[in-house]
C-alpha cells in the first residue's frame, strides 16, 4: 500500500471512518450546518454511564480545595469588600495524574465495547499516559504518537517525561520531530494497525469530561451552599472547557460563567522548527487556544465535539513568567507542587478574584502532577539552554514570548489581558467564509454559526457584512 | 559499543524528506526531514551504533531503523535551581505576615 504523504491523507476519511466508530454523516444538516446536541446524545454516553464506567477504572471523585492562604493573599490585595474564595479541583489525584483520564476512560471503554484490540492517540501531552492507562486497566494495548524532537534531536523535556510516562504504562511511544505531519504518521499507524483512535475530538471523549462539571457543581453546593460564580478553565484544543461548561448545566449550574485561560504565545509559530523549544508551556496556550476556538473542525474527525465558543464567556491570557510564579505560590502557600495546566487558571484566578466580591466563589477546574521535565526549575533551565532570557519584573510591561521570561516582582503585578470574545467570533465567521468561498450563507448555515458561538443571528450578519 | 538480539534499544528514521513534506510550512521547517524516533527489542543478532537494524515494539511491530542508542537513559530531569524563584517563598510568607503579630 503506498505510504507515500498525499496517498495516505487521500484515504484520511476512510482511515477515520474505521477506526473511531461513529457516523458524522448522520448529523450534518446542511452546508455547514450539524445538529451538535444530537451528535452528543446519540454518539455520546448519558452522564450516569459515564459516571459508572468512571467509577469502574478508578476516574474521578477528586477533591475540591480551598487555597486558604492563596485566598489570604488575595484579600491583602483586593480593595475593601473585594476578594473572591478561590477553590482548586484536584484532577491530579486521578489514576495517570491529571484530568484526562476522564477522556480516556470512555475512549478505552468504547474501543474494547467495539472488540478494537488496542487503541492510539496523537498528544504529546497527559492524554497519551491517560490512554496507555486506561487502556491496560481495559486489556487493550496501546501505541502514543508525540511531536518531541526539533531537527537538533533536542526533546522538550515535558514531551521527554509523557514519553517516559507512557512507556511506563506499557505503551510503544513513536517520536515525531515538530510539524503537522505527525497527523499523517498517526494515520499511516491507525491502517497498519486497526487499533482505534481515541481521538480527543470524539462526543463520547468530551462526554468524559461532563463528570468534571458535574462534580464541581455538586461539590460547590455542598462546601459553600451554592454553585461557583465562576469556573476558569485552561484552554487549548477546548476539551475540558466544553465538557466542564456541559456537565455544569446538567448539574443546573445554569448562571456560571465559564471563563477560559491560556498562556499567551503571540508571535511564536506552532509549526516552526526553530520556535518549537522556545516555549516553556507544551499546551494550555494560545497557538491551539485561538485556532481550535475559532475553527474546531480543524480536528482530525470531521465534526470536533469540543466547541468552547458555545460555552465562553470570557477569554484571559497571563504570560509565562507568571504561571511560574504561581506554581511557586501554590507550593510554598499551599503545600501542593502541581504542573502548568492548571497553574495557568489559577494564574487568571488570582488577578480575577480581587475584582470580584468577597462572597463570590471561582473554582479553577484542573491540577496536573508534575515531576521531572515538568516542575519551573526543569523548563526554565531547558529555556535557558535554548537562549531565552529570565529576569524579574513587570510580566504585563515586558513578557516577550520566545526572547523571555519575566517573573514578577511582586504578587500585585499578577495581572490578566483580556483577549475580545467579539474579536474571536468575528474570526469564526471569517474561516467560515474562506472554507466556503466566499459564497452566500443559507438561514440554517447562519442559524448555526449563531448557535456555535453563542451569538445571535443579527450579530453573525453583521460579522459576514464587515468581512465582505 | 555493541548491542545484542533482545537488548531494549532506540532507533531512527526519516518518514518525509523535506520535499516530501506537507504544504505550507514555515521556512525552517521545511527545509528539515520530518524524523521518527521508537524504542523496541532488537531483532538482529548483534548490531552497533549507527547500524540499519529491526526491532520489535513493545506492541509487537516490527520496525526498521537506525539504531542511536542502546539502553536509552531518560535525558529530563529536574534541572537547576533558579535564582528568580528562590526568594518567593520568602516573599509571599512575609506579606502574608504583615499586620498580624
Amino acid at each position: 500500500m503506498d505510504k507515500s504523504y498525499n496517498s495516505i491523507m487521500s484515504r484520511k476519511n476512510e482511515i477515520m471512518k474505521k477506526s473511531v466508530g461513529v457516523d458524522y454523516s448522520k448529523y450534518e444538516i446542511e452546508g455547514l450546518a450539524f445538529d451538535y446536541e444530537k451528535m452528543m446524545e446519540e454518539a455520546g454516553y448519558s452522564i450516569e454511564k459515564i459516571i459508572e464506567l468512571q467509577n469502574e477504572t478508578g476516574v474521578g471523585n477528586t477533591p475540591l480545595v480551598e487555597l486558604k492562604n492563596i485566598n489570604k493573599l488575595i484579600k491583602k490585595l483586593s480593595p475593601k469588600g473585594k476578594g473572591a474564595r478561590v477553590f482548586v479541583k484536584d484532577e491530579a489525584t486521578n489514576p495517570s495524574l491529571s484530568y484526562k483520564d476522564r477522556r480516556a476512560s470512555v475512549s478505552a471503554y468504547r474501543a474494547k465495547q467495539m472488540g478494537y484490540k488496542g487503541i492510539m492517540a496523537a498528544t504529546s501531552g497527559n492524554y497519551g499516559a491517560a490512554v496507555a492507562s486506561q487502556a491496560v486497566k481495559r486489556g487493550l494495548r496501546s501505541i502514543i504518537v508525540q511531536e518531541c524532537h526539533d531537527s537538533r534531536g533536542i526533546g522538550q523535556p515535558e514531551i521527554l517525561e509523557k514519553a517516559r510516562a507512557c512507556e511506563g504504562y506499557g505503551a510503544e511511544v513513536v517520536q515525531i520531530s515538530v510539524g503537522p505531519e505527525l497527523f499523517y504518521y498517526f494515520l499511516l499507524l491507525l491502517e497498519e494497525t486497526g487499533y482505534f483512535n481515541a481521538s480527543l475530538y470524539t462526543p463520547f471523549g468530551i462526554a468524559g469530561v461532563e463528570t468534571l462539571g458535574w462534580e464541581i457543581a455538586h461539590q460547590s453546593k455542598s462546601l459553600c451552599g451554592k454553585f461557583p460564580d465562576v469556573v476558569i478553565s485552561t484552554h487549548a484544543g477546548g476539551g475540558i472547557t466544553t465538557g466542564t461548561a456541559r456537565g455544569l448545566i446538567k448539574a443546573g449550574a445554569f448562571d456560571t460563567k465559564v471563563i477560559g485561560a491560556s498562556v499567551d504565545l503571540s508571535g511564536l509559530h506552532m509549526a516552526s522548527d526553530n520556535d518549537f523549544n522556545k516555549k516553556s508551556f507544551t499546551t494550555g496556550h494560545t497557538g491551539f487556544g485561538i485556532p481550535f476556538a475559532v475553527y474546531p473542525d480543524r480536528s482530525d474527525v470531521p465534526r470536533n465535539a469540543a466547541r468552547v465558543l458555545r460555552y465562553m464567556d470570557r477569554y484571559l491570557l497571563v504570560t509565562q513568567g507568571e504561571v511560574f510564579y504561581m506554581t511557586e505560590a501554590l507550593a510554598v502557600l499551599e503545600g501542593m507542587q502541581r504542573g502548568p495546566a492548571g497553574n495557568t487558571s489559577l494564574t487568571a484566578a488570582f488577578a480575577l478574584a480581587q475584582e470580584m466580591n468577597e462572597d463570590e466563589i471561582i473554582v479553577i477546574n484542573e491540577t496536573e502532577y508534575t515531576g521531572a521535565g515538568k516542575l519551573p526549575s526543569a523548563q526554565l533551565t531547558f529555556a535557558k539552554e535554548n537562549g531565552i532570557a529570565i529576569k524579574r519584573g513587570d510580566p504585563i510591561e515586558e513578557d516577550i514570548p520566545g526572547k523571555n521570561i519575566i517573573i514578577p516582582e511582586n504578587p500585585s503585578q499578577i495581572k490578566y489581558i483580556e483577549y475580545s470574545m467579539d474579536k474571536m467570533k468575528r474570526s469564526y465567521v471569517k474561516q467560515m467564509m474562506k472554507r466556503d468561498g466566499f459564497k452566500m450563507f443559507s438561514d440554517i448555515e447562519i442559524k448555526f454559526m449563531a448557535e456555535d458561538t453563542n451569538s445571535s443571528v443579527e450579530e453573525i450578519k453583521n460579522f459576514i457584512k464587515e468581512l465582505k | 559499543m555493541k548491542a545484542f538480539k533482545g537488548d531494549w534499544v532506540q532507533i531512527y528514521f526519516i518518514a518525509l524528506e523535506p520535499d516530501e513534506r506537507a504544504e505550507h510550512l514555515p521556512e525552517d521547517t521545511k527545509k528539515v526531514p520530518l524524523e521518527v524516533r521508537i524504542k523496541g527489542f532488537l531483532m538482529n543478532e548483534e548490531a552497533e551504533i549507527n547500524d540499519e537494524v529491526i526491532i520489535k515494539t513493545v506492541i509487537g511491530r516490527e520496525v526498521k531503523g537506525k539504531m542511536i542508542e542502546i539502553n536509552p537513559v531518560y535525558k529530563h530531569n529536574f534541572g537547576e535551581p533558579i535564582p528568580e524563584l528562590l526568594n518567593i517563598s520568602n516573599e509571599l510568607l512575609s506579606i502574608l505576615e504583615e499586620g498580624e503579630e
